[in-house]
């Protein structure tokens, strides 16, 4: 038998107080009207920007005010401290230079290598240890055991091991970035709702099938959380690498700050500091927020 | 035989069937149970911490048949489910079903990340079928169950009712021969179960599914079913069976609903009662 579409005639409604199909479309296209008014149209898009703006702002100037009365009070002669007019007037000229570019492209590059090793790691281990209880058991904990760990801590090791390469640069940006990834689709794994699990066997979704279309998909949001927070973690393990490690003829965002305390360039070494904050909040913003939020709206589970 | 002949021979079946009203009152001709139960007891649990969820259930639905099965809590309601479902492998006893089955849930249990017509449309995927006609047929179903505009709405933009009505779709959509529902209109409002069991009653009419409905509503199985299973409490056995003479379509005021539905509700009460004087 087919679930068709086929009326069968003769079965339609006639009996004295039944409904006529017609009457019953009505009354379900009712139903669906006064459900569907409740949600209302949202404010205009400029009006959203605005107020998802203003409080940034407010903040931003509030902390550069604070800096400035800090300067003001003359804690620390202006040569050690600068403010903040001085520190932007030099990021500005900084963004000028061809070498600031040669220095971000490079540090840009090592992100995008290390984030995606990482990735590439995290995601099998997440995957693996959501698979196996015994492998749970035996490295769960040792995996948010390792998210605790600084990753300068790892930086010893990773110059006996690799010497002073990208090697030892990337093995700690992947160590550093990893558990957080793997942490992430574990839990996202793990909180798949079993009635969600249930629908997609019910339909026939089992072993990698269910993987492919009813639990990754269910996990996505956590996952999402897991790789913002290992992005947050790999781009700071990059720079404390790239102090460390300091390759002839590749200019770094890390080594540059470096060569500025060797000058004792105060100004110099904040714009650089003001350069890693604006990378950092830029990707995590443009890459990682947007989707998480993009994801979340779609599913019902953002606020606005 | 001449080819003539046959071809008159089914010309003349091809007549019979669109002029004779397709029966699935359990008085029609006798066909193959869609669902045969024998002595099926589910156990969980091992040791001494085990506990009966159903107890030697016998029981055999007809093809065609909207059979209800009615039971307060602890009666291995969803259990059963799960069971002809294939969810779950039975302790003892055997369960034999003709064809496939589809589940529905209380909740609608859709996919919060597709929309209603991409949660319909898995259903066929994950059935094998091709692009296009997935396409078609998603749409198709969703203006079965009169949703056919709602086709890209996700289902948190949904009413309860409008995901049940996509859930019925995604059910549909796998071509199963046995819908099996476990309390689909539990969490609704009253007027939109009304109408619900209005559609429910049209797309079974027109689909001519087996349906097994749970429900611890006694008037929405007087109102939906040819037959109502009355289980028995922890564990769960059975405990009466009423088949339901009422014309169809019905409503859920008709007199014949209400007066059944208080004969099932006093062997329910009686059923519940005992449970009070054990302790």
């Amino acid at each position: 038998m087919a679930a068709s579409t086929d009326t069968i005639p003769g079965a339609a409604a006639t009996a004295a107080g039944a409904l006529s199909d017609q009457q019953l479309a009505t009354q379900l296209a009712g139903l669906d009207a006064l459900d569907q008014a409740a949600h209302r149209q949202s404010a205009s898009l400029a009006r959203r920007a605005w107020r998802a703006t203003w409080p940034k702002l407010a903040a931003i100037g509030l902390a550069l005010f604070a800096w400035q009365v800090v300067v003001w009070s003359g804690w620390r002669p202006t040569y050690v401290l600068p403010g903040p007019i001085t520190v932007l007037e030099r990021f500005w000229q900084d963004l000028g230079e061809p070498e600031t570019w040669r220095a971000v492209a490079t540090t840009l590059r090592r992100a995008a290598v290390g984030f995606a090793l990482a990735v590439a790691v995290g995601v099998t281990i997440g995957l693996a240890v959501s698979r196996f209880k015994s492998l749970r058991t035996a490295v769960g904990s040792l995996i948010t055991g390792l998210q605790t760990m600084p990753s300068i801590a790892w930086f010893p090791l990773a110059l006996l091991l690799f010497r002073l390469s990208e090697g030892a640069i990337m093995f700690v940006v992947v160590i550093g970035a990893a558990p957080s990834i793997a942490n992430g689709l574990i839990s996202g794994i793990d909180h798949v709702p079993p009635l969600l699990t249930r629908a997609g066997r019910v339909l026939g979704a089992r072993g990698l099938t269910a993987y492919r279309h009813v639990i990754i998909p269910a996990a996505l949001p956590t996952f999402l959380t897991g790789l913002k927070q290992g992005w947050a973690f790999a781009w700071r393990s990059l720079m404390a690498g790239e102090l460390l490690v300091i390759i002839a003829n590749q200019p770094s965002i890390g080594s540059r700050l470096q060569f500025e305390r060797e000058f004792a360039d105060s100004a110099g070494l904040m714009a650089v500091m003001l350069l890693i904050l604006v990378i950092g909040v830029a990707v995590d913003a443009i890459a990682f927020s947007t989707v998480e939020r993009t994801v979340r709206r779609r599913r019902g589970l953002a606020a606005s | 035989m001449p080819p003539d002949t046959a071809l008159a021979t089914a010309a003349a079946l091809t007549t019979a069937v669109s002029t004779t009203p397709v029966s699935s009152s359990p008085s029609g001709p006798r066909v193959v149970a869609a669902v045969r139960l024998e002595g099926v007891t589910k156990v969980y649990g091992t040791g001494r911490e085990t506990v009966a969820a159903l107890d030697s259930i016998s029981l055999e639905i007809e093809k065609g048949d909207f059979t209800c099965i009615v039971g307060a809590s602890g009666c291995g309601k969803t259990t059963l489910l799960n069971l002809i479902a294939g969810l779950d492998e039975p302790t003892s006893g055997e369960i034999e079903v003709t064809g496939r089955t589809a589940l529905m849930f209380q909740e609608s249990a859709l996919f919060p990340w597709l929309t209603a017509a991409g949660n319909v449309e898995l259903a066929l995927r994950l059935r094998g079928v091709g692009r296009r006609p997935r396409q078609a047929r998603a749409r198709e179903l969703l203006e079965l169950v009169h949703l056919g505009g709602f086709a890209d709405k996700r289902p948190h933009e949904l009413s309860g009712g409008m995901r049940q009505r996509v859930a019925l779709a995604r059910a549909l959509a796998q071509d199963a021969d046995v819908l099996l529902m476990d309390e689909p209109f539990g969490a609704l409002d009253a007027i939109t179960r009304d109408v619900l069991h209005d559609e429910l009653e049209r797309v079974w009419r027109q689909t001519g599914l087996t349906v097994v409905f749970v429900t611890h509503n006694v008037r929405e199985a007087a109102r939906l079913g040819d037959r109502i299973v009355l289980l028995a409490s922890r564990p769960g056995r059975l405990a009466a069976e009423f088949n339901v003479d009422l014309a169809r379509p019905r409503r859920i005021e008709d007199s014949g609903v209400t007066t059944l539905a208080t004969e099932v509700t006093e062997h329910l009460r009686r059923e519940v009662a005992r449970h009070g004087r054990v302790h």
